[in-house]
């Protein structure tokens, strides 16, 4: 099977004012195959922060390796990791991350815009996106003169933009209501009927049960490993 | 390339326009740094012109020699009589003995009373030569000048400043009437244009009013005056003999002025064992005032440049603030797969849109130099008449020149304040840890 991404034997220390080493992954080695829906699920301080972050090439393993795509990430610098993002990745935020001064669509067009691609193409690309989500209408709207519901969609929009390899979504539904809380799940299940692999951080019991499988964290190490048939 | 540089500046101007307030108070103080720059260099430039305008009347081509009065232990003759200063002999040999000189203009000046029926006024009569006309840029307003003829028979004729002109003859024409100095009177032949004072220039020539002078006939200030001039004053009378007050020559070419200005000093050295004259030379006045006003403009330069200082350091601050209040949105683009690069470029966009437009409204302020320093001037003399009359002339008189390359400097300094004040905040903003940023609320 075809990898999106997967790490291997991965830790990583922070070492805090006064000399504290603070390990919060204490070497997990996980596979994402392609079209894999995964929820990450843990207490807070268990690491499922610090997973998501490395995953999403925010931050650099102490040790270990992070293959996306095919490709080792880990010993990338600041810069290259930008561009792995801008490239391969979508993120999805709980509380959504529009940026306040853009329009819709300015905000879907980010990730072209870093990729240094804002071509007609590029446009044209950002109005399939917002048309895919049900936000044709509200292209040049701007963040606040949308609905929770709607700005998460937007989002999604912008984390689709690039056709990235992995979406990584941090508690999607964590600032709506239980019904467009829904919608927004319904969504990411038909991307990922679409072939999307999704990597979710979530602590909802209800929302992790969407994915195919779950995975439960404590204390910087996998705690089990279940498909998603037996939580129900 | 070229777009995305576009699209860059087009965002960078909509986060601006988000706080319209916060960006037109950055504005302003380059606004105030640009327009000072010009408006202080186009005064300096205003008072260096007029000094040199002053200079150049003076003539470059010519060479000013004076009689001035030694230290009196140090005199020619004895008794009360001190003679001192040019002789008709040094004149002579001037002319005798210069190859380059083109014309020597001989002048002699007396402060005299001059009377016309019950109006007296103070006047300098000067007794000159025909050429007195042309080398002081002087006009008439009426008649005519003295001519060779006048001197050659040593006639009993005037010409008259437009001040003198305007005591003595309030409501009449001057020409025709006769001037009366001491027990003699002069028929007015012309008058004189009004001319402006010039200021002081150097030690040897003081300000010089042309609007009060009489002007007589050189040979006829001989014959009616003499050389001698006699003071009494506390009881003692005092007495001066000098032959003449100024000898003005002119050489053909600007290269030879300063080899005929040392064969003057040489020549004077040898009759004069008492330095009772100076020798002026316009060309290095004008080279001095040149120098001195490229001093001036430094300064005001430095003065206004620190006023673009206090405008980039207000830039700073609000940038900071601008980048701490967008740590998230900086979070997010760097997750979005913004470079340290881009996220420098993005608010160092942004400062330099700041300054630059301060700039540019400062580069149109600074055209309106003229009509603001004039338009001021008028109010100041309506509502203080006295404080602008108490001001020195070439103050009441400034015409501000705006010197292109103000403009240019100006507003190049102002992008550069922009760059060199953007850079710290925006390479701040570049180095967050974006994980961090993304936290922050």
């Amino acid at each position: 099977m075809k990898m999106a991404a997967r790490i291997i034997d991965v830790h990583k220390d922070y070492i805090l004012k006064g000399g504290i080493v603070v390990r919060a992954l204490r070497g997990i080695s996980i596979d994402f195959p392609e079209g894999d829906f995964v929820a990450i699920m843990g207490t807070s301080g268990s690491g499922k922060s610090t997973l998501l972050n490395l995953l999403g090439c925010l931050d650099r393993a102490t040790k270990g390796e992070y293959h996306l795509g095919g490709e080792d990430v880990s010993k990338l610098n600041d810069n290259e990791l930008s561009e792995i993002r801008s490239r391969y990745l979508g993120f999805v935020f709980q509380s959504y991350n529009l940026i306040a001064q853009l329009t819709v669509v300015e905000n879907i067009e980010l990730p072209l815009y870093y990729q240094g691609n804002i071509s007609r193409d590029a446009r044209e690309r950002c109005l399939e996106m917002a048309s895919m989500v049900g936000l044709s209408d509200r292209l040049d709207h701007r963040p606040y003169q949308l609905s929770g519901g709607q700005q998460q969609r937007v989002a999604i929009a912008r984390a689709l933009v690039n056709n990235p390899h992995v979406i990584l979504a941090d508690e999607p539904t964590g600032n709506l209501d239980s019904a467009t809380g829904e919608e927004i799940m319904q969504v990411l299940e038909a991307l990922n009927a679409a072939g999307k692999t999704i990597i979710m951080v979530t602590h909802e019991a209800d929302v992790a049960a969407r994915a195919h499988r779950t995975v439960r964290m404590r204390d910087g190490m996998l705690e089990t490993h279940t498909p998603t048939g037996a939580l129900n | 390339m070229s777009s995305r540089f576009w699209q860059t500046l087009r965002l960078g101007l909509k986060s601006l326009l988000l706080h319209k307030l916060r960006s037109g108070l950055a504005i302003l103080g380059i606004f105030i740094g640009v327009t000072a720059v010009i408006w202080l260099v186009a005064m300096g430039e205003g008072v260096s012109y007029q000094a040199q305008q002053q200079i150049k009347d003076l003539g470059a081509n010519n060479i000013i020699v004076r009689s001035i009065k030694p230290p009196s232990d140090a005199t020619r003759g004895g008794g009360f009589f001190m003679a001192y200063g040019l002789l008709r002999d040094d004149y002579d040999r001037m002319v005798a003995n210069i190859p380059t000189l083109l014309q020597a203009v001989p002048m002699r000046e007396i402060r005299k009373e001059a009377r016309y029926l019950d109006k007296v006024t103070d006047v300098r009569l000067v007794g000159c030569t025909a050429k007195y006309l042309e080398i002081n840029n002087l006009r008439m307003s009426r008649g005519r000048f003295l001519s060779d003829k006048d001197l050659e028979r040593a006639d009993n004729v005037a010409v008259i400043g437009d001040a003198a002109a305007k005591v003595l003859f309030p409501y009449e024409n001057p020409i025709g009437r006769f001037l009366q100095v001491e027990k003699e009177f002069y028929v007015i032949v012309g008058q004189t244009e009004d001319k402006t004072p010039s200021g002081g220039i150097g030690g040897s020539l003081a300000a010089q009013d042309y609007n009060l002078d009489v002007y007589i006939p050189l040979s006829t200030l001989r014959w009616r005056i003499g050389d001698m001039v006699a003071t009494s004053r506390a009881g003692s009378r005092e007495g001066e003999v000098v032959q003449l007050s100024q000898i003005t020559v002119t050489v053909h070419e600007l290269a030879e002025v300063d080899a005929t200005a040392d064969i003057i000093k040489t020549l004077l050295q040898k009759f004069h064992p008492v330095v009772d004259y100076a020798v002026t030379v316009p060309k290095e006045l004008l080279q001095q005032a040149q120098v001195l006003q490229m001093m001036f403009n430094l300064l005001l330069v430095l003065i206004a440049g620190i006023a673009l200082l206090v405008g980039g350091i207000g830039i700073m601050n609000i940038m900071l603030a601008t980048v701490t209040e967008r740590t998230r949105e900086i979070g997010i683009r760097r997750a979005l797969g913004a470079k340290q690069r881009d996220i420098v470029s993005q608010f160092l966009t942004e400062t330099v849109v700041l300054s630059a437009t301060g700039g540019l409204l400062g580069v149109f302020f600074g055209f309106l130099c003229h009509p603001a320093i004039v338009g001021t001037r008028a109010v100041m003399r309506q509502l203080f008449p006295d404080v602008i009359a108490s001001l020195p002339s070439n103050i009441q008189q400034l015409e501000p020149r705006i010197a292109p390359w103000s403009i240019i400097a100006a507003f190049l300094i102002s992008v550069g304040v922009g760059v060199v004040f953007g850079l710290y905040p925006a390479q701040r903003a570049a180095k967050m840890d974006p994980i961090e940023a993304l936290r922050h609320e």
